[in-house]
């Protein structure tokens, strides 16, 4: 089916999320939608599904205008979804979940499941995949449940099929077959509308791409496009993906944690005996995919984690059993995985933002009250300092945008005097222009001697900022290899395996 | 356990037929030291039994059957010990005033369990039931007919939860919050419109209530024949309810879009399911099985409304909701427990039993409390119960 977008424009107040965007989308075509996070892309697909109601524009399907009201209105015309926040009711079966919205049914309303079990496995071995009708998703790898939505849309026979960011929550390999399954889907004739801000898999997979930017369409690209032409259309400048950085020059063993275990509320090993050690001046990359101990792990170093077994020490003095308070104290900046949530209070300004870590004792505070003068004279220089793009420091960080909001959290964790940086995903979210900073201010706080642990479920992260890296797996470290190693390596231990290299 | 220890002695007698029975059981009479002492070692054995279960099986849990095989051990403990030397104690007595103020209870809790289902916390039991009565009375007297009070019940019960889904949904005010306030709201209006105008009218005030109806055979088996089958229509409609309640909300198509709306409503509504909408008819029904619920007050259990008469059954309710894990025969299992408790109360103060009567008050919401903080972090709740759905 023939997909085109015409003109659609969508204001959320007096942001233009889309600003007259065209697309068209051949029959049996994949087609990638490229832009950084907050382009518009996931707006403008939920335009399409009907969601959101268009302000101006209009959307064809094989050259007829439709006038959808909802999502079920896009269903029933051929468009299906793979959201990227998966829409599955995590607590009913596979079977449950694909028929909701049109259940087969007997007399009386009694549902059908016999045959929703036999819609799923027919559509199952359709595509080769090995979904059981009657697990409950919850209990499914996220790959799975990802599967779980494609036989959901293509239950209804969606003939035109949008993929919102499928691999953000995928292992390299996971993300292959994704690949795989894309390829033939095509081949039976589906269009496919692929959203992504990853170079890579859009090179590697797309017939066409369309590039996004502030709302706009910026311009059309071959799948032949360099990466690097591919990223400066999409930021609008030319950016180093790669960041330049000298060979480490480690000194001593500075964080050693041995024999780690984080118990979480329901008795279960969230991290698993993990040992490793950080020296100065080296950065150690924890790889590995979202929601496998990662988290728990840098929140135990912090001492977020009320119940721990083993042993964490810096420079020779132990951390583990320290209050937060403490852990900072002892000299340990953090930047956490979500920093709306645990980084910055979004109510308060740069300012204040800028001295949350250090609101007990001088410089800023001194006799209980605030030295307002010393921390304006400080966050204007680190306004400078870190590029922050803001109206003034009195500005509410609330307001910024999610790069301008790292560079605070980062501002306010690389001024102190530091003698551990542990960042979690420090560029989840952000546009390319930033995670380039950000890299670069990380490899200079290697480059000043600090022991440095980075947590990034990214594989170009992970290698670009890797000396070393520990890859997670079920709360478990698979492996310490060096930071050159191949991906394929990477996305093997990332899925539990452990090559031959890394085990020697 | 060691109060029992305590010597008691003589010997407990127990009745099983009432004197209209058909089948007549001769009262059995234990010793009551023999019996305390060895129904002790069992549950002490239990309890080991129960040990190693948590210890070595693999879910870690204790089996349903073998709490419940405790429970009614201990329960005849219980009552072997305190009827110790008095008059004897009426199982079927106990039994039938137990499902009579349970069976309030357990409309309620249906009505809780539809209600939060679909995502609407329905604190506002209480108000639904009261209503529900206050409309039973006054309807049911003017027109002399019970089943037209009724359904005037159900649509007391309708108006109160319209009230709640309003709030709830349109305008996305704190759920629980707007329930505390209902039930506020029709405490006082059905006070003044007590005083009012069912004080100076009495004949607005004196429905006829329903019939017993014995179920032929049925009603004839010893000791559950008159506690289940010699019941009103309400108590038969009750029995209908919980299967319906069950049977709808888990093999329909309904009730999969119910429990979509209430686990995960983006969900459902990227599936074209219409959220609110689905949301509003629910609680539109768990507030018409809630009303009938209140007629069992002014139709069945006695013939006139009084004020405050449900007197926090309607939270009691909610109690039950929350200890049958949102599931409707769970929850209706939970209602008839408090309500053997609350009668278990009377009775032993009826047979004069050792047990001080400010215990025994205290008794059915030590249970409920007891039930339901022993299950907090066990059963779970609709994943997106009490949040309002913003598209």
């Amino acid at each position: 089916m023939k997909l085109q977008l015409r003109g659609i424009t969508k204001r959320f107040g007096a942001l233009v999320a889309n600003d007259h965007i065209d697309l068209t989308v051949g029959s049996g075509e994949i087609h990638a939608l490229l832009g950084e996070n907050g382009a518009g892309k996931s707006t403008l697909m939920n335009v399409l599904y009907g969601m959101y109601p268009a302000d101006e524009g209009e959307v064809l399907l094989d050259d007829v205008i439709q006038h959808f009201t909802g999502p079920g209105d896009a269903m029933s015309a051929g468009i299906g979804m793979v959201h990227q926040h998966f829409m599955l009711i995590p607590v009913f079966t596979v079977a449950e979940n694909v028929i909701l919205g049109h259940e087969p049914t007997r007399a009386g309303g009694r549902l059908d499941l016999a045959a929703a079990r036999a819609k799923v496995r027919e559509i199952s071995s359709r595509f080769g995949f090995d979904v059981d009708p009657d697990a409950v998703v919850e209990d499914l790898p996220v790959g799975v449940q990802q599967r779980v939505e494609i036989i959901k849309a293509l239950s209804r026979d969606a003939k035109v099929l949008i993929f919102d960011e499928p691999t953000a929550v995928l292992t390299p390999q996971e993300t292959d077959e994704l690949m795989g399954i894309m390829r033939q889907l095509k081949a039976a004739g589906t269009s496919i509308v692929f959203i992504t801000h990853k170079l890579r898999e859009v090179r590697e997979v797309a017939d066409r791409i369309t590039v996004i930017r502030l709302g706009k369409v910026v311009g059309d690209a071959p799948p032949t496009a360099s990466n690097a032409e591919l990223a400066s259309m999409m930021v609008g400048r030319a950016v180093e993906l790669m960041i330049e950085k000298d060979p480490e020059r480690p000194g001593a063993e500075a964080l050693v944690v041995e024999d780690l275990s984080v118990i979480d509320h329901n008795d279960q090993y969230v991290v698993s005996h993990v040992s490793f050690s950080v020296r100065a001046g080296e950065v150690l990359v924890i790889a590995g995919v979202q929601g496998n101990g990662q988290t728990e792990l840098t929140e135990a170093i912090m001492g977020l984690q009320p119940r721990i077994e083993g042993k964490i020490s810096l420079n020779g003095h132990e951390l583990s059993g320290r209050s937060t308070h403490g852990v900072l104290d002892a000299g340990v900046g953090f930047v956490p995985e979500d920093r709306n949530e645990d980084g910055l209070i979004a109510e308060f300004t740069i300012a204040e933002n800028l001295m949350l870590d250090r609101s007990s004792s001088a410089p800023f505070v001194r006799a209980g009250s605030l030295q307002l003068g010393v921390l304006q004279e400080f966050a204007e220089q680190k306004l400078t300092e870190f590029d922050i793009r803001a109206q003034g420091i009195d500005s509410l960080v609330g307001q910024l945008s999610g790069g301008n909001q790292q560079k605070v959290v980062l501002a306010r964790e690389l001024s102190r005097e530091l003698r551990l940086l542990v960042a979690a995903q420090p560029t989840r979210g952000l546009d390319v222009g930033s995670i380039e900073f950000v890299h670069t201010r990380i490899i200079q706080a290697r480059d000043a001697g600090i022991p440095v642990v980075v947590v990034s479920t990214e594989l170009d992260e992970v290698v670009a900022l890797a000396d070393r890296i520990a890859v997670m797996f079920r709360g478990g470290i698979v492996g310490i290899v060096p930071g050159d190693t191949s991906r394929e390596t990477l996305g093997l231990m990332m899925a539990g395996e452990v090559p031959a290299e890394a085990a020697a | 356990m060691f109060a029992f220890g305590i010597p008691r002695s003589g010997s407990s007698t127990f009745g099983l037929s009432t004197s209209r029975d058909f089948f007549q059981i001769p009262p059995v009479t234990v010793p009551t030291v023999g019996t305390v002492t060895v129904v002790a070692i069992l549950l002490v054995v239990l309890a080991v039994v129960a040990h190693l279960f948590v210890d070595r099986g693999a879910t870690g849990k204790v089996p349903l059957w073998l709490a419940a095989v405790f429970a009614v051990l201990f329960l005849f403990l219980f009552l072997t010990w305190a009827a110790a030397g008095l008059r004897s104690v009426p199982i079927p007595g106990l039994l039938i005033g137990s499902l009579a103020l349970a069976t309030p209870l357990i409309f309620g809790s249906l009505g809780g369990v539809i209600g939060e289902r679909a995502g609407v916390v329905n604190v506002a039991i209480e108000g639904q039931l009261l209503f529900g009565a206050f409309s039973a009375a006054v309807v049911g007297s003017a027109t002399h007919q019970p089943l037209v009070g009724l359904l005037a019940a159900v649509v007391g019960g309708v108006l109160v939860s319209w009230v709640l889904a309003a709030f709830a949904i349109k305008y996305l005010v704190d759920q629980v919050i707007i329930g505390v306030v209902l039930n506020v709201l029709v405490t006082g209006l059905t006070n003044f419109l007590y005083s009012k105008v069912l004080v100076a009218d009495p004949a607005l005030n004196s429905t006829h209530r329903f019939p017993r109806m014995p179920i032929p055979l049925l009603s004839d088996i010893p000791i559950i024949g008159p506690v289940l089958f010699q019941q009103t229509i309400i108590t038969y409609l009750m029995y209908v309810a919980v299967f319906l309640t069950w049977y709808m909300l888990f093999k329909t198509r309904w009730g999969l879009r119910v429990r979509a709306v209430g686990e995960h409503p983006q969900a459902a509504d990227t599936v074209g399911i219409k959220v609110q909408r689905t949301r509003f008819w629910t609680v539109s029904i768990a507030g018409a099985v809630a009303g009938i619920g209140g007629a069992y007050y002014t139709l069945d259990a006695v013939s006139s409304f009084g004020k405050e008469m449900t007197n926090g059954a309607g939270f009691i309710a909610l109690a039950a909701v929350i200890f049958g894990g949102w599931h409707p025969i769970k929850a209706a299992l939970a209602g008839l427990l408090f309500g053997f408790a609350t009668n278990l109360q009377s009775t032993l103060g009826i047979i004069g039993s050792p047990v001080p009567s400010e215990f025994l008050l205290m008794l059915p919401y030590v249970i409920t409390i007891f039930a339901v903080a022993g299950l907090v972090g066990q059963s779970r709740s609709p994943a997106a119960d009490g949040k309002p759905y913003i598209t």
